[in-house]
């Protein structure tokens, strides 16, 4: 992996984006002296809007595309085939590894109407994006312009609860919460969430810090089903966290996937498509027993963004199965297109070798492409509403800082 | 006239620069600890004073935490920087500036670069520990990383040119016949050093102090980089409070919280060593 490593770059940003949101701020110093406003409420959005923010705007062939580590091949051939097609060039960095760090840091430009730099951006369903949503950060899409999301998006993909009407996002891949291992050190099959709480791993468990995910696997542990979830349940499920808290070697952003590989940690939570592209090959990627939770990740457009009809034609390029199926074979998370599958079929009949295996093996995966079956077995992120949220936020946000 | 205005006009473009840049942000600041609210519906400044109680109540341990590190830091710092000064100020001769330059060389790659790479160095089976485990000279349990003492190794490292090099320069103004004068007068040299040398550098020893302890205190990156789960100081917390979960109330009274502890600390500390040296070094 030629990568920078996330967290790295990560620590670069910080006081970077901490002196701009210092700089907003004292903009902002006559508003914070009597109250910040807030500018929730615009999840409703009519077609008229659609064509008001959408009229006069025309393609720059340029665009600047804000992704999560690991989502794109390294050597970017599907951008370049989009470049080939277009001519819209894009900057493509890999700058995201948790939603809400990432809000976090596009929250005060947003907020002042300024550029976060990015046209595009991929944030996951949850509390960050239903915030973004709500706050009018996000482009309403002209699905006018988006006539393959229409043909080519699986059903399951079309009007997500946390976007009815795909109004504001398309999706970029869906994957699984599970459990990778490192077959180097932990010898015996893990199958089970409870398997994060052996004593005998002390201080080789990785657990994400997201409060989302991590109350995820809190509810799993404690029998529960995190979509039909009370706050009664989240107690109990933090309570339970706190008891697997002293095995904890650390709660990891982007950056479990180093830890594994390296055997830093020997058994981690982690996501599906992470565990075939980025770790080592001795990394085995797990759905446990008790479930494991599917999520969605978005392709949005920033409200500030300066190249919005460009980055719309890449929503489309993307839902193209032939560009999706290049994109698929390498990232292995599950894809929007199943189309796609056709095409990985072609490409596996035209390879050879390790190649043609590898391609093979994925199109059989259900990791990649789940039967319904498969599906039934997964979980969804629960929904939740601002008031749920901020009670959600309090029982789980302090675990992982040790509270 | 134009002579009185001078000492003004010269610190009109600094005092600007601090006003628009410091003095602004801490202002608003102090009146986002204040309010109460969240991001839909907004922030109003209620004089919600309970940021401060509900802060120090569900983090005071981070807070003790990060001032204890910040001191085991510091005092480790002292321990490594005050012979090297001392070496350099008083035995390097004419390769002083050599030394110096060495010292600081690190300072030419980026601290998260510099934090980062220990992390591959001290990988539970990296070069160095995977190699003593491979010899048997290690337990196969044995790690570095996600400990308190990585943590603090770390601090420690990175801020240590900021104690040698103010010990340094106090070390390097003493007037070496002092000493000689010292011993002239029957001193040994321990007496000389602990009568004569040490006392002429504690304002270099404080200003170190004050230059480490604080960042030392409020530093994330050592914690979040080579720490493990149970060593979150208070800054990872206000980082999160601030870009996590977007609750600028929360993150500015923690803020504030640790800049009151802070200021505390760093009075007493001059109180204790004596006041007398502080202003003299100040002074000078």
């Amino acid at each position: 992996m030629n990568e920078i490593n996330p967290l790295l770059r990560r620590g670069l940003t910080h006081r970077r984006d901490f002196l701009r949101l210092m700089g907003v701020g004292a903009v902002g110093l006559a508003a914070a002296a009597c109250g910040v406003e807030g500018q929730g409420g615009k999840q409703n959005v009519t077609q008229s809007e659609v064509e008001k923010y959408w009229a006069g705007k025309t393609k720059n062939g340029k665009l600047n595309w804000a992704n999560w580590v690991g989502y794109m091949e390294d050597d970017r051939a599907t951008l370049k085939a989009f470049t080939k097609a277009t001519g819209i060039e894009v900057t493509y960095k890999e700058v995201i590894n948790e939603n809400a760090e990432w809000f976090g840091k596009i929250d005060a430009p947003l907020r002042a109407g300024q550029s976060i730099g990015f046209d595009l951006m991929v944030m996951s369903n949850g509390i960050q994006l239903e915030q973004a949503r709500q706050l009018g950060y996000l482009v309403p899409l002209d699905h006018a312009k988006l006539p393959n999301f229409a043909a080519n998006a699986g059903e399951s993909f079309k009007n997500p609860p946390f976007d009815p009407d795909n109004t504001f996002t398309v999706p970029y891949t869906s994957g699984i919460t599970g459990i990778a291992y490192n077959t180097k050190y932990v010898k015996e099959p893990i199958t089970k969430w409870a398997d994060l709480l052996d004593p005998k791993y002390k201080g080789k468990i990785g657990m994400m810090g997201d409060s989302q995910e991590l109350g995820n696997v809190g509810m799993f542990l404690v029998g529960v089903d995190p979509e039909r979830s009370t706050p009664e349940d989240w107690e109990k499920a933090a309570a339970k966290l706190r008891e697997q808290r002293p095995l904890v070697r650390k709660y990891y952003t982007q950056d479990y996937i180093e830890a594994v590989t390296k055997g830093d940690v020997w058994i981690t939570m982690a996501w599906s498509g992470d565990a075939y592209s980025l770790a080592g090959p001795e990394v085995e990627f797990v759905i446990p027993e008790e479930g494991g939770t599917i999520w969605t990740d978005n392709l949005c457009i920033p409200s500030t963004a300066e190249n919005p009809v460009d980055a719309l034609e890449l929503m489309n390029w993307l839902y193209d199965p032939r560009a999706n199926a290049t994109l698929t074979e390498y990232i292995n998370y599950i894809t929007p297109v199943p189309a796609t599958k056709d095409f990985i079929r072609q490409d596996a009949e035209a390879a050879s070798g390790d190649e043609k295996k590898a391609l093979e093996d994925l199109i059989s995966s259900p990791l990649v492409f789940p039967t319904e079956a498969d599906l039934a077995k997964l979980r969804r992120y629960r929904t939740l509403t601002q008031d749920e949220k901020e009670k959600y936020q309090s029982v789980f946000t302090p675990i992982p800082q040790g509270s | 006239m134009r002579r009185r205005l001078t000492p003004y006009l010269l610190i009109l473009p600094g005092g600007l620069w601090l006003t628009a840049f410091f003095a602004v942000p801490i202002i608003m600041m102090l009146s986002f600890s204040l309010m109460e609210g969240n991001l839909i519906d907004g922030f109003a400044f209620t004089f919600h004073w309970q940021n401060y109680t509900e802060g120090l109540s569900t983090y005071g341990d981070k807070f003790a935490r990060s001032l204890w590190y910040g001191l085991l830091a510091t005092a480790a710092c002292i321990a490594l920087a005050y012979p090297a000064a001392y070496w350099i100020a008083f035995k390097a001769g004419r390769n002083k500036s050599t030394y110096l330059f060495l010292l600081l060389l690190p300072f030419f790659v980026s601290f998260i670069l510099r934090t980062v790479s220990w992390k591959f160095v001290l990988a539970d089976n990296g070069i160095f520990i995977g190699t003593l485990k491979d010899w048997g000279l290690l337990d196969q349990d044995f790690h570095v990383l996600g400990t308190t003492f990585a943590v603090i190794a770390g601090l420690t490292y990175n801020f240590l040119p900021f104690m040698v090099l103010p010990i340094y320069v106090a070390l390097e103004k003493i007037d070496y016949r002092l000493i000689e004068a010292a011993q002239d007068l029957y001193a040994s040299r321990v007496q000389a050093f602990l009568r004569v040398v040490l006392p002429l550098s504690l304002p270099g020893v404080f200003a170190g102090v004050v230059m480490t302890f604080i960042p030392v205190s409020a530093d994330y990156v050592n914690a979040d980089v080579l720490g493990g789960s149970g060593n979150v100081m208070i800054g990872n917390v206000i980082y999160l409070e601030y870009f996590n979960n977007s609750d600028y109330p929360m993150a500015s009274a923690l803020s504030f919280t640790l800049m009151g502890a802070l200021l505390v600390g760093i009075f007493l500390y001059a109180r204790l060593l004596g006041t007398k040296d502080v202003l003299e070094a100040a002074g000078r």
